[in-house]
Parts: C-alpha cells; sequence; structure tokens
C-alpha cells in the first residue's frame, strides 16, 4: 500500500475498563486507505467497528499504536473528519437550513446561502428548508445528517450504521443517493455496515474483522465498476466470500435472488449478528 | 383554534358563578358577582385598580428577572459540571423546601417595607423551581448532539450557546413557567403585610378599613385573570418551533 495513505491505522488496540473488569474492543488493527477510497468495515456486534471509527473522528485514543489521518495522529475531533452515526444528530431545535450551516460557521452569509442550496438540492430536499426535524421522515433526516457533514467539506466521512434505522427500500434509495453524491463529490469514506450488500453495492474494498476483540480476518477488493449489480457473477460470489468469512452458512437456493436487494439479506445477516 | 373549544370551560365557569350568586343572595356580608363587577368598575374609575396591578406586576417582573439573570446560568453550571453539582446542589436543595412566605419577617428585617422586600420574596420564589429545571436540563442533553457539535469544531462557550442551552431551554422553559405561577402567589401574599400597595394590599386593605367584601373579592378575581394571563404567555413560549419537539407535539 501506498506510504502516503490519507488513513493508516497501525497496530491499534483498546480495552475499555469497567467496573466488572476489562473489555477488549481492538486488538493489533492494521490497514490503510487511499486517498478518496471508500472502505466498508463488516463485523459481528461488538467487535470494535464505532470504538474504530471514533477513535479515527478524535472521539477516543487507542490503548497501543496509532490511528493516523495524514500521517498526524486524531487528537480532537474536527470538521477533518465527520463521523454520522446511526442515532443521528440532526438538531432538532433547528430547522433544516440552519442544521446545514451549522457545521460551517464564520462563512460569510451570501456564500453560506448558495452553498445550502447546493446541498439541499444535491440530497433532494428542496421545500424543505425551514422544516423542522420533527415534521421530516427517517430517511429525509439522514439526508439531512449527510448533507450537513458533506457541507463541512471534511477530507474523511465516517459513516457508522448511518441507514440501519431504514427499512429496506429507503435503505436501497439512500445507498444509491450516496452513490450518486459521491460521483459528484468524491470523499475518502468508511463505512461502518452489518448490510453485507449496502457494503458490496458502495465500497472499493470491505474489511472482515473478526469477533472480539476485533482483529482484521479479511481483505475482500471489490474489482466491480458502478452501476454495480449485486445480481452479477462477480458480486454473488464476492457476497458468498463475505459471509463465509462471517460464518454464515448458506441455504441451497441461494441462487434465488430476492426482488429488493437488501431484504434477503436481512435475514441472512439475522443469523450472525443475532448477539446483538 | 375553534370558539367552540372554549365552551366547556366556559360552560363550567358559568355554573361557578350561578352558584356562587345563590349562595351569595342569603348573606349580608358575602358579595354576589354583580356587586364584584360593580367593585371592580369603581376600582377602575378611580384609577386604583391599575395603580395596585401596576405595583405587584413590576415587584413580579424585577424579581423575576433577576431570578433569572442568575439561576439559568448557575443551573447550567451545576447540570454541565458534576463538580459545580455536588458543591451547591445541597444548599439548593435546602433552601428549596423553606415556603418564600417563611421568608416575609427577615425580608422586612432586611429590606424594609418598601419594593425591596417582595421583589426579594419573588426572587427566591423563582430562583429554585428555575435553578433545578435548568440544571437537570443541562444535564440531560442527549450526548450526540455535543459530539456532533464538537464534530464540527464548536466548542467552549459556542458550544454551550448554539446546542447547549437551545437543547435545554424546553426544560427551563418549564422550570419558568412554574417559578412565575408561583411568584404570583408569592406576591400577593408579601404585599398584605406592611405594604402599602399592590393587589395584596387592596385585598387586606378593603377588609380592614370597613369590611368591603366586594373589593377583596374583585382583588381575588383580578388575581386571577392576571395570573392566568401569564401562564397563557409562558405556554406561547412552549408553542415556539424551536422548544416544541421536546413536548411531542
Ligand atoms: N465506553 C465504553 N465502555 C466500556 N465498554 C465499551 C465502551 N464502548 C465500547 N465498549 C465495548 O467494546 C466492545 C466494542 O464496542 P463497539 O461499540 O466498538 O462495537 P461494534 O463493533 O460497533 O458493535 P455493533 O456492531 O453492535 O455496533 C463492546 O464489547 C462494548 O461493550
Ligand atoms: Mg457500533
Amino acid at each position: 500500500m501506498a506510504p502516503d495513505a490519507k488513513i493508516t491505522v497501525r497496530n491499534v488496540s483498546k480495552t475499555f475498563r469497567t467496573g466488572r473488569g476489562g473489555v477488549q474492543a481492538l486488538e493489533g488493527i492494521d490497514f490503510q486507505v487511499g486517498e478518496g477510497e471508500f472502505v466498508a468495515l463488516v463485523g459481528p456486534s461488538g467487535c470494535g467497528k464505532s470504538t474504530l471509527l471514533n477513535m479515527l473522528a478524535g472521539f477516543d485514543r487507542p490503548d497501543t499504536g496509532e490511528a493516523l489521518v495524514d500521517g498526524r495522529p486524531v487528537l480532537a475531533p474536527s470538521r477533518k473528519g465527520v463521523l454520522i452515526t446511526q442515532r443521528g444528530s440532526v438538531f432538532p431545535w433547528m430547522n433544516v437550513q440552519r442544521n446545514l450551516g451549522f457545521g460551517v460557521n464564520g462563512m460569510p452569509e451570501a456564500e453560506q446561502e448558495s452553498l445550502t442550496r447546493h446541498y439541499i438540492e444535491l440530497v433532494g430536499l428542496q421545500g424543505f428548508e425551514q422544516a423542522f426535524p420533527h415534521e421530516l421522515s427517517g430517511g429525509m433526516l439522514q439526508r439531512v445528517e449527510v448533507a450537513r457533514a458533506l457541507m463541512a467539506k471534511p477530507d474523511v466521512l465516517y459513516m457508522d450504521e448511518p441507514f440501519a434505522a431504514l427499512d429496506a427500500l429507503t435503505r436501497l434509495r439512500m445507498r444509491e443517493e450516496l452513490i450518486r453524491i459521491l460521483e459528484r463529490e468524491r470523499h475518502t469514506c468508511i463505512l461502518v455496515t452489518h448490510d453485507v450488500e449496502e457494503a458490496l453495492h458502495l465500497a472499493d474494498r470491505i474489511l472482515v474483522i473478526s469477533t472480539r476483540p476485533g482483529r482484521i480476518q479479511r481483505t475482500v477488493e471489490v474489482d466491480v465498476p458502478h452501476p454495480r449489480r449485486l445480481s452479477s457473477i462477480r458480486l454473488v460470489a464476492l457476497r458468498e466470500m463475505v459471509l463465509s468469512e462471517l460464518g454464515v452458512t448458506q441455504g441451497e437456493d441461494r441462487t434465488a435472488r430476492p426482488a429488493v436487494a437488501g431484504t434477503g439479506v436481512q435475514k441472512l445477516t439475522a443469523g450472525w449478528a443475532s448477539d446483538n | 383554534m375553534k370558539p367552540l373549544r372554549y365552551l366547556p370551560a366556559l360552560g363550567i365557569i358559568a355554573v361557578i358563578i350561578a352558584l356562587w350568586w345563590v349562595t351569595a343572595l342569603g348573606s349580608l356580608i358575602f358579595p354576589t358577582p354583580l356587586a364584584v363587577v360593580k367593585a371592580i368598575a369603581e376600582l377602575a374609575r378611580e384609577g386604583t385598580l391599575l395603580q395596585h396591578v401596576y405595583a405587584s406586576l413590576y415587584r413580579v417582573t424585577i424579581g423575576y428577572l433577576g431570578a433569572l439573570a442568575l439561576a439559568i446560568p448557575l443551573g447550567s453550571l451545576m447540570g454541565w459540571f458534576p463538580r459545580w453539582f455536588g458543591a451547591v446542589n445541597p444548599v439548593v436543595q435546602i433552601l428549596r423546601p423553606i415556603s418564600p412566605i417563611a421568608w416575609i419577617p427577615l425580608a422586612i428585617l432586611w429590606f424594609g417595607v418598601g419594593d425591596a422586600s417582595p421583589t426579594f420574596l419573588i426572587f427566591l420564589a423563582t430562583f429554585f423551581p428555575v435553578v433545578v429545571a435548568t440544571a437537570s436540563g443541562v444535564h440531560l442533553v442527549e450526548q450526540q448532539y455535543v459530539r456532533a457539535a464538537r464534530n464540527f469544531g464548536v466548542n467552549g462557550f459556542k458550544l454551550y450557546q448554539r446546542v447547549i442551552f437551545p437543547a435545554a431551554l424546553p426544560n427551563i422553559i418549564t422550570g419558568m413557567r412554574v417559578g412565575l405561577g408561583v411568584a404570583w402567589l408569592v406576591v400577593v401574599a408579601a404585599e398584605m403585610v406592611a405594604i402599602n400597595s399592590g393587589l395584596g394590599y387592596l385585598i387586606i386593605d378593603a377588609r380592614n378599613a370597613g369590611s368591603r367584601y366586594d373589593l377583596v373579592v374583585a382583588g381575588m378575581v383580578i388575581i386571577g385573570i392576571i395570573g392566568f394571563g401569564l401562564d397563557a404567555v409562558m405556554r406561547r413560549l412552549e408553542s415556539l418551533e424551536e422548544v416544541r419537539w421536546r413536548y411531542g407535539t
């Protein structure tokens, strides 16, 4: 891998001390992410994926090893690496427009306004500029979340199960939107997901992480150009590979693909994520 | 809002007035509603009504705003910094259950019989509910908002201004509403002692100087109506878009 990688994670371990002793979340994690690359992390629940993103975004520190962005350790959260989580953090006391503006405070007003308009359009929320979050659907809220993050022009976008709370159909739409947005504005992305198809659909590379303490068990290059058809032979094969790494045993009728991608995988992943 | 919505409330008020009227007919001292309306008209003509209302509202305004100015910053510090909470909360919890009425003798001792005593009592009455509500509101601010703000490089006082305060505002407003209600209760009680203006004084004076029970009840009715008006103002605050998310409407 290139020595001038955007993100370098070297020998990172992390143990949480609790009242009942320690929990080792991560052990000796090593990987690199290049500028503009999209990497997905998949692995069983509790294997330390969120912990890893928290460290890269500057919310936490590794016990051993180093997590470097642009060759420097991340000492505090900043606009350079914005983290989007499943719980969502769109401010409920601000309308959509002001939420988007939050990340670019201090910018001249006219500039901020045109930028807001651009991102509102990019995520398809025209007409909802003045709406308050409690008036939006879950999918719309996630768009606000994504737009607000992109508007701050981060070098890296960290997404921790950003669409997990959405229904299968909305999740699929959000994926397509994300691909469309990233085609127009390339970012370095790290995505944590439980949904193998989501990872295959979006990522250039998938890192499969083992059960706790999390280690990188396998790296899968998704060498398929966009637009991707999840039913293509190559992606089906990659999917089998990732699922078998995750220890999911496949049924006989695996050639029978569900009409809506994502609904099938939900059932499959339910097996290995049941310790949720 | 449809006028029909008010019909049940108006009906209940009408029933109470009717019962009152029937009771009062047999009494020489207890005034009828009509006598009370006349008494209010008399006070209004003389100009004393406005004077008393003004005196009471003035004390409430000063005491209430003074309490907010101190209670919101202090409550915020307590809610955000566990050390502040540990240091200040015991004092707050010891002083809070003491009724402001119990402070009247000390207030007169310290501040005399002018505006200062009732204003001080209003301050006390309002301070505690607002401190407690602010501290708990700030304490309960969801971490994901704070983390998102930090992620966008917002820290320090800006973080308070743009995230913590607005996130806690619904709780603070609830505390303010409770506080204003208590303030209005207390001002009347405070004015009944050693003060010569205000609605509380009006009531005590009407009884002492000639047993004018029509004026006593007139004072009560006006207190009630103004209290209702103050609460309506606070409810307006609760319906602002910026805080409605918390009340689940
Ligand atoms: N602040 C904390 N204190 C104590 N233990 C923690 C803390 N954060 C995480 N852990 C523990 O570290 C392990 C990894 O947690 P983490 O949230 O990173 O998992 P994850 O891979 O994101 O799981 P999921 O897929 O369910 O989100 C878990 O066992 C969790 O209990
Ligand atoms: Mg997680």
